[in-house]
């Protein structure tokens, strides 16, 4: 079978400074002028976003693409739908290439549902026949019957989205290359979304996906590559590599996590978390946390602005990244009116941890009212919840029996023989 | 040259995107405005008649025997295509940004389908010039039958020049002020408001150098039989324009491998 994408040893590097200081042709001149009289070599801050990657995707592949942000993933995909040139390194792809980094790309305003859908998937390399013949399956997957003569303007956003995967769903390119799309509209149109994508798989097409949704990559991929720093870290079977993956957050840290190193992070940072602890209800430090613990989670942070209504949470990932469990102050309503600049801290009592044991990727996160973050950290740690014998039966719990454990008791209704005896009878 | 050929097949594979990008660029700009359709006719007919009261009435600039509301009208209508969709086509990069960061397409696509989309704006404004024609007891020459061929050459040169400014102000952010002063400078080295055969002869050669110098004066004398036909100015902006479109078209392939990082 043919390769679909052979890439060989390519680099891509991005000058930086650059695209702040956006150029002037009248300085350049200048610039050029002054070089005449005085020679010297103009020197650029840059940046390599890829070194030397080397990859072969054979056809009918279904790739997942992992890593963290800002490790070349984006740009090893627009290099892939020829959107950016590499700087150096050759590039082969076989095939039609449709490539869907947005949703809905060129989607206008005044256009209604129907116009936009044909401009829209005409950019995504549809021909006019096609997406004519498409168009009736495209509006009922979006379910917008009743809007597609309407201008989108008058669309909400849910409607915008649906309509934009719609087209995406009906493409019919060899290779497809995706960005993080499937993480639009609610859970029904979701799993429309998953389905229409298996559908991609099953019909034997050549799939690059990218996504921070390792279970969706674990579930749908048959290939997973991991780009860390540029590079290709691992490439293999998606499980091993996802685990390899999640394992790598907890690189160099002990059971509460220092914060400060971390440069992974977003949000607006007028407060940013420094440190997370994990204490006994008597505020010492604890090595080992075990099923079943009872413990106090310390949030501690450095607030360079008085932060009103600070909303602070930690989220729980499985190894393969599925959301465990969030807890945050804002669901119980416990109202913090402000923290004032300087350092402090928060504690979060977990009166019964009831994870089975096993590893765990933690994301941190302050927060304030409305949508915006002051501080998030994705995966930025590990929690190593060890067995316990919680029940004293020298048995324990394990990570074998699931993800979270319920504190149970058995009680038997009635005596074991009338049970066996009813049996018998068939009564 | 293998390279040119399949660049040449990659853009006949895109051409539906062109149209469509094409009829996305009428669409939006006959929504959007108040005077919709008629904007097409309000403009050069408005700019005509303060020609008419300013130069024809006033100055008294001679036409060479055209009647002047012909003779300004029928330079208006190629001349506004050619500033109006040079401003377009130099924003058509910038302005059309999140298509160049997010899908792959030959670029010149942007320019390209803003200079095809200026054709119904230059169509709507031509039927006024029928009117005009019966007004004045006008019939025109076999000459008439160059419009087609003019109308092609015209949407040449400002897809040529669009194509170079556009991939300028990519890359140099100060380019977009420079154009609405460009455009205005060349409202007057043009023969817009005046009669080429009104400039001293050893003048003449220089406005000749503006390729846009020819291809406007032709479609005004193929509209009025007394004038005569430049022929040898015709062939300047022939060769003017093709050499401006063989050098938009390396420049702006050059400069293109960049856009999506700049932009």
């Amino acid at each position: 079978m043919p390769n679909a994408v052979v890439l060989e040893n390519v680099s891509k590097q991005y000058q930086i400074g650059h695209a702040q200081h956006e150029a002037m042709l009248r300085e350049t001149i200048v610039n050029w002028l002054g070089n005449l009289l005085k020679p010297k070599g103009m020197t650029f801050e840059s940046i390599w976003a890829l070194k030397k990657v080397s990859l072969t995707i054979k056809t009918g592949e279904v790739v997942g693409i992992i890593g963290r942000n800002g490790a070349g993933k984006s740009t090893l995909l627009k290099i892939l739908s020829k959107i950016t040139f590499p700087t150096d390194g050759v590039m082969e792809v076989n095939g039609r290439v449709a490539s869907l980094l947005e949703v809905g790309t060129g989607f206008h305003d005044e256009l209604t549902g129907r116009e936009n859908v044909i401009l829209n998937g005409s950019i995504l390399g549809m021909s006019k026949a096609e997406i004519v013949e498409q168009m009736d399956a495209i509006v009922a997957f979006a379910g917008v019957e009743k809007f597609i003569d309407t201008p989108i303007k008058r669309y909400s956003s849910g409607m915008r989205l649906r309509l934009g995967f719609a087209v995406a769903a009906h493409l019919n390119p060899d290779i497809l290359i995706i960005d993080e799309v499937l993480a639009v509209g609610d859970a029904g149109f979701q799993k429309k979304c998953l389905g229409a994508m298996e559908n991609i798989r099953t019909a034997g097409r050549t799939v690059l996906f990218v996504s921070h949704n390792l279970a969706a990559v674990e579930n749908l991929c048959s290939r997973v590559i991991w780009i860390d720093n540029g590079e290709v870290r691992q490439d293999g079977e998606p499980k091993e590599v996802i685990q390899a993956y999640m394992a790598s957050f907890g690189e160099g840290k002990d059971s509460g996590f220092n914060l400060t190193e971390v440069r992974d992070r977003r949000g607006a940072g007028s407060a940013r978390l420094t440190a997370f602890e994990l204490l006994d209800m008597n505020r010492n430090t604890i090595k080992v946390i075990r099923s079943g613990d009872r413990l106090v989670m310390r949030f501690c942070y450095l607030a360079h602005a008085r932060i009103a209504h600070p909303i602070f949470g930690i989220r729980i990932y499985t190894e393969l990244g599925t959301l465990v469990t969030e807890m945050n102050n804002w669901m119980t309503d416990f109202e913090i009116p402000f923290i004032n600049p300087g350092v402090g801290y928060i504690d979060l009592e977990v009166e019964f941890l009831n994870l089975m044991p096993g590893r765990y990727s933690v994301t941190l996160f302050l927060g304030a009212v409305g949508p915006l973050f002051q501080d998030l950290l994705d995966h930025c740690g590990t929690l190593e919840i060890e067995p316990s014998d919680f029940y004293k039966s020298g048995r324990g719990i394990e990570s074998r029996f699931g993800l979270v454990f319920m504190p149970f008791k058995w009680q038997q209704a009635c005596p074991v023989e009338s049970v066996a005896a009813s049996m018998r009878t068939g009564s | 040259m293998v390279g040119n050929i399949s660049w040449l097949q990659e853009l006949w594979r895109y051409r539906e995107l062109f149209y469509f990008l094409a009829w996305r660029d009428v669409k939006v700009r006959y929504k959007q405005t108040l005077l919709g359709v008629a904007w097409a006719i309000v403009q050069p007919l408005l700019t005509m008649l303060i020609f008419l009261m300013l130069f024809g009435k006033i100055a008294n600039f001679p036409t060479d025997g055209t009647p002047h509301a012909l003779f300004y009208y029928s330079a208006l209508v190629p001349w506004i295509y050619f500033s109006t969709t040079l401003a377009f086509c130099g924003n058509s990069l910038v302005s059309n940004s999140n298509l160049l960061t997010k899908v792959y397409f030959p670029r010149t696509i942007l320019p390209a389908s803003v200079a095809l989309s200026g054709l119904v704006d230059f169509a709507i404004g031509a039927v006024l010039i029928i009117g005009l024609l019966g007004y004045y007891q006008i019939v025109p020459d076999w000459n008439i039958f160059l419009w087609p061929f003019l109308m092609f050459l015209l949407v040449l040169l400002t897809y040529g020049v669009g194509m170079i400014l556009a991939a300028l102000t990519v890359k140099y952010r100060d380019v977009k002020y420079a154009i609405p002063f460009i455009i205005q400078l060349g409202l007057f080295v043009t023969p817009i408001i005046y009669s080429p055969s009104t400039i001293p002869v050893e003048y003449r050669k220089f406005i000749m150098l503006n390729p846009l110098t020819g291809i406007i004066e032709a479609f005004r004398t193929s509209l009025s039989p007394v004038r005569p036909m430049e022929w040898g100015m015709l062939g300047v902006s022939v060769v003017f324009t093709v050499a401006i479109l063989v050098a938009g078209t390396i420049y702006f392939r050059r400069a293109e491998r960049s856009f999506a990082d700049l932009v």
